[in-house]
C-alpha cells in the first residue's frame, strides 16, 4: 500500500507512483444517474461487466453483476448494452 | 593487460564504453561523432563488446531509447554532437528528471545555420540547464578516464544524474594521441556492475513519471539540485581514487597551472586550456605573472574553486568558445555570478574566440593575456567582452 | 483459444477510481488488454489520455510497471526497454506501447516507423479517439473528414491517414484493427500478437463521448455502428496476408453494410456535415471496401500485400 510521504526525505528520487484503487478518490460522486439492476430480469450474460470502463462492476459467483457505487461514474453503458434491459438509470436523488 | 594505443578521442570513447561494459547503446550518427558509433558497431559485431546496439532513427529517439533501457536497469551509452544534441533537448530533461545514470560523449561542434562542423562550445553550453553533469576534456587520455569516472559518479545513489563528456570537434575527436588503456580487471574493480536505484519490474509494478502536481514537483527538482551539489563533492574524490588505481588524475573540477602567485589568471574550457599553459610559460619568461585555470567540470559549476582562485589574483581573463546571445560568454557569465557578494572580486575581462572552429593557438592567448595585463595595470577593464580576431 | 467473455479472467489491472471521462472507450480497451495479457507486461505510455487517466503521483490506477514518456518517443523507448530486458535475460515479459492517435499518426510516427523497421519485439497498440483528446480535442491525422474538433471548428477538410496500411508497408509480421464493442475479437488479436516475434501493431477504435459529442452511454453502440457501416473494418494482416474478421467478413456486399449516415448522425462532431459530405464519406467507404475485396481475393490466391514475410 502506498504511504504518502510526509517529508522530502521520504520521497523517492523520481516520480514513482504506486498502483492504488481510487487513485483520484471515490469517483462515484461524479454521478447524476445511477444504474439499478433488476436481478429477476438479469440473464447473467456478463456483458455489463465487460463493458464497464471503470471496472466498477464485479462478476459474482453466479455471474450476476455487483456494482460498486463508490466508483461507478453513471455513464450508462451497462444499461444501454444489457440485452434484456435489466439495468435502468435512475436519478441519484431518487 | 594495460596497453598504450595511439588513437582518436572518438575511438577512445568507444573503447571506454567497452571498458565500462555498457549494456545498451542507442545512437544516431552525426559529424564529427560518427567514428564513435562506427567503432562501437564494429566492437559489438565482432563480439568484443557484449551489448545491445539500437541503430535508432534520430537523436531524439536515441535518448528516449536510452531512457527506456536505463529505466529497465542496464548501463546505457550514447553519443552525439551539435544539432543531434539540441534535437535531444526534450529527452535530455526527461533523462535527468528520471535520475538515470546515462553517460554521453558530446563532440562539441558549431550550430547552424549554415553547416559548420568544427569546434565550438555553444551546443553543449546551450544545454547547461538540463540537469546533466558536464565535463570538458583537453586530451584523449582524459576522455577515456573521464568516461569511466563518470559511470562511477553518476551511478552513486547520491548523484543519479546523467553525464555529458564534451570533447572538441576534430581537435580531439579526430586527432591521434597516445592513450593508456588500463587493465580490464582493474577497471571492473574500480567500476562494479550497475545496481539501479529504481527500475521497471513486473514484480514491483510502479508508474514512472505520471502526472505530478505543484504539491510535489518542487521537491523532486530540489533533489536534483542536491544531487548536483553532491556531485561537486564526489568528482574530486573519484578522480583521486582513479589516480590511485590507474596512475592518471585529471585535476578534479579545475586544472590549475601556476595560479598560486599569478596576478592574472586565464580561464578556459577544453583544449584551449592546453594552449593556455604554453602561453603561460612563454609569458612568464617575459616577466608576466600569469596562470591558467581550465574548468573541467561546468555543471555543477565549481563556484567555490573559482572563489578561491579569486582571492589572490587581480584579473580573470576568460576565454569562451561560444556566446549566449544577448548576454556574454558562458564561462564569463557563470564566473561573474560565482563572485557576486564575494569580498574578493578581481577584474574580469571576457573574450570570445574560436567560434565555428576558428583556430585559437597559444599565440592568440598570449595576445589576450597581454591586453588583459594592460587593463590590469590601469585598474580598469576597457571592454567587457572582446571578440578576438574579428573581421572589421 | 478463448471463445466467450465468461472465460476472461476476473482480475483487474486497470484499478477503479481513475479519472477517465465517464463512458471512455479507451478505458474499456485497456481493461480488455489486461484481460488478454495479465500483468506480466511493461507499458510505455507517451503523452495521451492515458497519461492522465491513472491519476497523479503518488498514486496510479495502472497495476503494471509503466514508463510514461515524451509524446514523440513511445516506440523508441520501447526499443530501449526490449533491448535491456534481453540483456538482463528477462523472459516472459511483454512490452506494450500504449499510445493515442497523436503519438502514433503524427508526432510519434517517426519513432514508430523506426522501431518497426528495426523489428523491435513489442506490441504497439494505438487507441484511436480520432483527435488529440488529452489536450482538449484538437484535430489529429486520425480525425476523419468532416469531424468537428477545436482546431477544425467547421469540420476537418482532410481524410484520415490509413495507419494500418502504413504499418503494412514496413512488412511487420502482424497488424490488426479492433473495436472495444467486439471484446473477444480484440482479446484474441492481442493474444495472437503476443505469440509472434517482431513488431506487432494493433489499431483499436476508442469512441470518445467528450470528443465525438454523444451521450456517454452510447460508447459501445457507436463502436458497433462504426463496424456495421464499414467505417471501421475489422481485419488482420498476418505475415502480409490480409483477412477480414467477423462481422466485417460478412460486409463485403455493400447492401449488408448499414448506411454510414446512421453512424454519423449519432455524433455531435458530425453535426455540420452536409448531404454532400455524407455522400463523400459513403463513397470513400465503398472505395475502401473495393480494395479490401481485392486484397481478400489476392490472399485467397496466396498473394501477400508486400511479399511473404
Amino acid at each position: 500500500m502506498v504511504v504518502i510521504p510526509k517529508t522530502r526525505k521520504e520521497m523517492p528520487v523520481t516520480i514513482l507512483s504506486v498502483p492504488t484503487v481510487g487513485s483520484v478518490g471515490k469517483t462515484g460522486f461524479w454521478r447524476t444517474f445511477r444504474p439499478v439492476v433488476d436481478y429477476s430480469k438479469c440473464i447473467r450474460c456478463t456483458l455489463c461487466w465487460v463493458y464497464c470502463p471503470d471496472g466498477a462492476i464485479t462478476r459474482q459467483e453466479d455471474d450476476s453483476p455487483e456494482i460498486d457505487y463508490d466508483y461507478c461514474k453513471g455513464c450508462g453503458i451497462c444499461a444501454n448494452e444489457c440485452p434484456v434491459k435489466a439495468i435502468t438509470m435512475r436519478r441519484e436523488e431518487e | 593487460m594495460a596497453q598504450t594505443v595511439i588513437d582518436t578521442a572518438n575511438h577512445i570513447a568507444a573503447y571506454a564504453a567497452k571498458a565500462a561494459r555498457v549494456q545498451v547503446i542507442a545512437a544516431y550518427p552525426i559529424t564529427p561523432q560518427t567514428s564513435i558509433v562506427e567503432r562501437i558497431a564494429e566492437l559489438v559485431e565482432n563480439g568484443e563488446l557484449d551489448a545491445e546496439y539500437i541503430r535508432v532513427e534520430s537523436e531524439h529517439s536515441a535518448m528516449a531509447a536510452c531512457i527506456g533501457a536505463a529505466a529497465t536497469g542496464v548501463r546505457t551509452f550514447t553519443a552525439t554532437a551539435s544539432h543531434g544534441l539540441v534535437l535531444m533537448h526534450e529527452p535530455l530533461h526527461w533523462a535527468s528528471g528520471s535520475r538515470l545514470p546515462i553517460v554521453m560523449p558530446v563532440v562539441n561542434r558549431a550550430l547552424g545555420p549554415g553547416w559548420n562542423i568544427w569546434a565550438d562550445h555553444t551546443d553543449s553550453m546551450s544545454q547547461r540547464d538540463t540537469g546533466w553533469i558536464q565535463f570538458y576534456c583537453a586530451d584523449n587520455q582524459e576522455v577515456f578516464d573521464t568516461i569511466i569516472q563518470a559511470y562511477k559518479l553518476c551511478e552513486n545513489e547520491r548523484v543519479l544524474l546523467p553525464v555529458m563528456i564534451c570533447l572538441e570537434a576534430f581537435i580531439l575527436s579526430h586527432t591521434y594521441m597516445p592513450v593508456k588503456l588500463p587493465d580490464q580487471k582493474k577497471i571492473d574493480d574500480f567500476l562494479p556492475s550497475y545496481r539501479p536505484k529504481w527500475l521497471l519490474d513486473v514484480n514491483n509494478p510502479l508508474s514512472h513519471a505520471n502526472i505530478v502536481s505543484s504539491e510535489w514537483y518542487m521537491e523532486f527538482r530540489y533533489m536534483m539540485q542536491e544531487a548536483m551539489e553532491n556531485a561537486k563533492q564526489l568528482i574530486p574524490e573519484i578522480d583521486k581514487e582513479y589516480g590511485k588505481y590507474f596512475g592518471f588524475e585529471h585535476h578534479g573540477l579545475i586544472e590549475k597551472y601556476k595560479c598560486e602567485d599569478a596576478d592574472l589568471i586565464l580561464l578556459t574550457i577544453g583544449t584551449m586550456g592546453s594552449e593556455a599553459k604554453i602561453a603561460v610559460d612563454n609569458l612568464r619568461n617575459e616577466g608576466l605573472k600569469v596562470g591558467s585555470a581550465r574548468v573541467r567540470v561546468f555543471r555543477p559549476f565549481p563556484k567555490e574553486e573559482i572563489r578561491k582562485l579569486a582571492e589572490n589574483t587581480q584579473l580573470f581573463a576568460i576565454i569562451d568558445r561560444g556566446i549566449s546571445f544577448g548576454m556574454e560568454g558562458f564561462l564569463a557569465e557563470e564566473t561573474k555570478a560565482s563572485l557576486c557578494n564575494q569580498k574578493d572580486q578581481p577584474l574580469i575581462a571576457g573574450f570570445i574566440a574560436g567560434l565555428g572552429g576558428r583556430d585559437v593557438t597559444f599565440k592568440t592567448i598570449e595576445k589576450i593575456a597581454k591586453k588583459s595585463a594592460e587593463w590590469m595595470r590601469r585598474g580598469r577593464v576597457e571592454k567587457e567582452t572582446v571578440w578576438v580576431d574579428l573581421r572589421e | 483459444m478463448m471463445v466467450s467473455i465468461k472465460e476472461l479472467p476476473k482480475e483487474e489491472y486497470l484499478l477503479k477510481g481513475h479519472i477517465a471521462c465517464a463512458g471512455c472507450g479507451a478505458s474499456i480497451a485497456l481493461r480488455l488488454l489486461f484481460k488478454a495479457l495479465g500483468n506480466k507486461v511493461i507499458m510505455v505510455v507517451p503523452a495521451c489520455c492515458s497519461s492522465v487517466i491513472p491519476g497523479p503521483y503518488p498514486f496510479t490506477s495502472f497495476a503494471v510497471p509503466v514508463q510514461n514518456i515524451i509524446f514523440e518517443a513511445a516506440a523508441a523507448t520501447a526499443s530501449g526497454i526490449v533491448a535491456a530486458l534481453r540483456k538482463r535475460n528477462v523472459k516472459d515479459v511483454t512490452v506494450i506501447g500504449w499510445a493515442g492517435d497523436g503519438g502514433t499518426f503524427d508526432i510519434g510516427i517517426q519513432a514508430l516507423s523506426g522501431a518497426a523497421e528495426r523489428g523491435t519485439n513489442f506490441i504497439y497498440i494505438c487507441y484511436d479517439n480520432e483527435a488529440y483528446g488529452n489536450t482538449g480535442v484538437q484535430r489529429s491525422g486520425a480525425t476523419p473528414y468532416g469531424a468537428w474538433t477545436t482546431t477544425t471548428p467547421t469540420g476537418k477538410k482532410e481524410r484520415k491517414k490509413d495507419m494500418p496500411f502504413i504499418m503494412a508497408a514496413h512488412r511487420i509480421p502482424y497488424i490488426a484493427t479492433a473495436c472495444p464493442s467486439y471484446p473477444m475479437d480484440f482479446v484474441t488479436k492481442v493474444k495472437k500478437a503476443k505469440g509472434i516475434e517482431g513488431t506487432k501493431f494493433i489499431h483499436i477504435l476508442a469512441p470518445c463521448p467528450t470528443g465525438w459529442r454523444y451521450d456517454t452511454s452510447k460508447t459501445v453502440e457507436i463502436g458497433r455502428l462504426a463496424v456495421q457501416t464499414g467505417m471501421w473494418a475489422l481485419f488482420e494482416i498476418e505475415h502480409g496476408k490480409f483477412k477480414l474478421n467477423s462481422p466485417s467478413d460478412g460486409l463485403m456486399d455493400k447492401t449488408k453494410r448499414k448506411p454510414v449516415k446512421e453512424y454519423l448522425t449519432l455524433q455531435g462532431r458530425f453535426r455540420k456535415l452536409t448531404e454532400d459530405g455524407v455522400k463523400k464519406i459513403q463513397k470513400w467507404i465503398d472505395e475502401d471496401w473495393e480494395r479490401y475485396l481485392k486484397l481478400v481475393s489476392n490472399s485467397a490466391s496466396d498473394l501477400a500485400l508486400y511479399g511473404k514475410i
